[in-house]
């Protein structure tokens, strides 16, 4: 118990997809609740097999995407019908028909913002390190291993138990990793 | 000697996993980092030390139009607009068909964009910064460039005119650039973090490292990321049929002969597309073959890029039809001298004609499947392709604008000797960011191609297809 504190988890190495799906799938059903996996690419079904929630990117883009919307209207009403009032051709001082251009590329624009920064940020990136980074092979991950890592944190979680739970679904390799 | 280390190298890297024609995951990392990592060629610095000096002579031809003025190009009433808006034009145009691979293509679930979208989109980004150059300079005052922006400052005292479509295209522009930069790093980001796990040396995994932000791939990662890759997919797609538009609307809505049609936003978009696929095409052909990647950029792509090409010549074809066909059918008198006297039969008639002859004759080709598959031909149709849509635009502002409506200021537009290296100087600019983007970064989304394989592992006929792609044919009993 003592040393709980400094460990992260039990890395279980997987050779291919299906397997570590494969290995999600039993975790969940043994009971392991904090589980994370990692993979060189995204895998299809992933998030249902470990039934995490749904991604809340989108509501950031949405509120983004209306801060633009309002900035570039008030931009362009302000600045042409109050600061600064100039009869062009006789154009009115605004209206919504010429506004639109500008309109759509600022929504477009910090929709966009939001998008790229909401989602390093609701990944916690950029960040300098990470328990994971402890793991002899974590550079497999980035090529061509499938990892699952059942955490420390899981009140199911016992170093033995875990090691031999992971080698049963076929993990090629495991190893207790730091925090 | 270095030659042969460096292509032995890479040879040994690749051919293996070739000749089993069935690439596994790690082949693909092997094969797409590999590029990076070899030590740097001869051939490189020759390549580099060429572009750079033309970027150099671009540099030059700048310095000397802030120091001296505008009069240096050839631009004077009546033809006011010169090879300044026609390259800036250009310029967008080529960049359309990054966003299209990258973001359309992807809605719609083509896989084969994967190889090349990654290429694709570093083209766009980098047409864009040649594009961007000449608004700068054009103003004038290039030091007060800042001011087509709504930037409070002590100097203007006053704001910008919102209702020009000269102020929405600085901002389509603006966000078209910043979108397509952030679009390109975030589908880079995994990749470069499997640069940062192969990196030997600490100055080269520092570097990986900071630049991937610490990616590590987690499922919460991925979650975020496919969204926010959707999302970006979804926001790029109006944005990029918007740019065009926008340009477009400089021209549309004057009052002048030529330019003043509803026709121009579809005509400009597809035509964009039509320009940029050509220049995917002339660049793809030569790095696949310089980074040996042919197996991964397969002649399949190739021939799919060369059909989107055969179809937006057409509409590019059929909208230079159009236009004619209005000029004479609104019995608008300036509308028909505009398009039968100026640009068919004028004293631009050649550059009409060769417009005409590039855009609308040299496609048709691609409509044999012998043509469209054939490497050296599809290259020099992409040529001349480019050499089409340069035209267009030069036809379309010099056309409208060399006969004003008296006589008495009826003019030429001749190019000067700044005009024409400026131009051949963003040609320069824009091989320079080619040669260092394919030698630090991964040329093909790594990461993606792998997702592609591991989804096609799942259909029936996977083992095939890679074979087949790894031989650069078509998947067996694919349907044709």
């Amino acid at each position: 118990m003592a040393d709980k504190t400094t460990i992260h988890g039990m890395v279980g190495d997987f050779d291919s997809p299906d397997q570590l799906m494969d290995a999600i799938r039993a975790a969940r059903k043994a009971g392991y609740t904090k589980l994370e996996a990692y993979t060189p690419f995204p895998i299809h079904g992933i998030d249902d097999a470990m039934s995490a929630k749904p991604s809340i990117l989108g509501y950031v883009v949405v509120c983004c995407g209306a801060v633009g919307l309002t900035i570039a209207i008030l931009l362009q009403w302000w600045t042409g019908a109050v600061a600064y009032p100039l009869v062009i051709s006789g154009k009115p001082m605004f209206a919504f028909e010429f506004a639109i251009p500008i309109i759509f590329e600022l929504t477009v624009l910090l929709s966009a913002f939001g998008a790229v920064f909401g989602m390093f940020a609701l990944n916690g990136l950029p960040k300098l390190h990470h328990p994971l980074f402890n793991y002899s092979g974590a550079e497999g991950i980035t090529d061509d291993r499938f990892v699952l890592v059942i955490e420390a944190g899981d009140h199911q979680f016992d170093a033995a138990g875990t090691r031999e739970f992971l080698l049963a679904q076929g993990a090629a390799k495991t190893e207790l990793i730091e925090e | 000697m270095a030659q042969l280390t460096h292509d032995q190298e890479l040879k040994n890297k690749l051919s293996a996993p070739l000749a089993t024609g069935n690439p596994n995951f790690h082949d693909v990392t092997e094969a797409v980092s590999i590029i990076s990592e070899v030590k740097t060629h001869r051939n490189w610095y020759i390549a580099l030390a060429i572009t750079g000096s033309i970027t150099g002579m671009m540099g030059l031809m700048i310095a000397y139009l802030i120091v001296t003025g505008v009069g240096v190009w050839g631009n004077n009433a009546p033809v006011g607009w010169g090879w300044d808006i026609t390259n800036f034009v250009f310029w967008i145009g080529i960049g359309h068909a990054g966003t299209l691979i990258s973001a359309i293509l992807f809605l719609f679930r083509q896989k084969w964009r994967t190889s090349i979208n990654r290429f694709a989109e570093a083209m766009t980004l980098f047409a864009v910064v040649c594009a961007a150059i000449y608004p700068g300079i054009h103003v004038g005052r290039p030091w007060r460039a800042y001011w087509l922006f709504p930037i409070p400052n002590e100097f203007l005292d006053m704001w910008q005119n919102f209702r020009s479509p000269l102020l929405w295209d600085v901002f389509a522009v603006s966000t078209y650039g910043t979108v397509s930069a952030l679009f390109w790093y975030v589908g880079l980001v995994p990749d470069l973090a499997t640069l940062r796990d192969r990196a030997k040396t600490k100055a080269r995994k520092l570097s990986f490292a900071i630049a991937s932000l610490g990616w590590r791939g987690s499922a919460t990662h991925w979650k975020n990321y496919e969204k926010a890759y959707m999302i970006l997919a979804g926001l790029s797609t109006p944005l990029v049929l918007s740019v065009h538009t926008i340009v477009s609307f400089d021209f549309a809505t004057s009052i002048l002969p030529g330019w003043h049609t509803t026709i121009f936003p579809p005509y400009f978009v597809a035509g964009a597309i039509f320009s940029g696929f050509a220049m995917v095409v002339t660049l793809m052909v030569i790095a696949r073959w310089i980074y040996k990647v042919e197996h991964l950029v397969t002649m399949t792509h190739l021939e799919n890029m060369n059909k989107v090409i055969l179809a937006t010549g057409c509409i590019v074809g059929y909208a230079y039809a159009t236009e004619f066909f209005i000029a004479w059918y609104s019995g608008n008198p300036y509308e028909s001298y505009v398009f039968f006297v100026s640009r068919a039969s004028g004293p631009y008639w050649w550059a009409y004609w060769s417009m005409v002859t590039c855009n609308v004759i040299s496609p048709q080709f691609f409509w044999f499947k012998k043509l469209r598959t054939n490497i050296p031909f599809m290259f020099v149709i992409s040529i001349i392709v480019n050499i089409g849509m340069w035209f267009e635009r030069f036809v379309i502002i010099a056309t409208s604008l060399h006969r004003d409506f008296l006589p008495s200021s009826w003019g030429y537009f001749r190019p000067t000797f700044v005009d024409i290296c400026t131009f051949i100087g963003t040609f320069g600019l824009f091989l320079t960011l080619f040669v260092f983007f394919t030698r630090f970064l991964p040329i093909i989304a790594i990461g993606e191609v792998k997702g592609m394989m591991a989804a096609a592992a799942h259909e029936e006929h996977y083992l095939d297809e890679a074979v087949a792609a790894s031989q650069g044919k078509e998947p067996v009993g694919a349907a044709h």
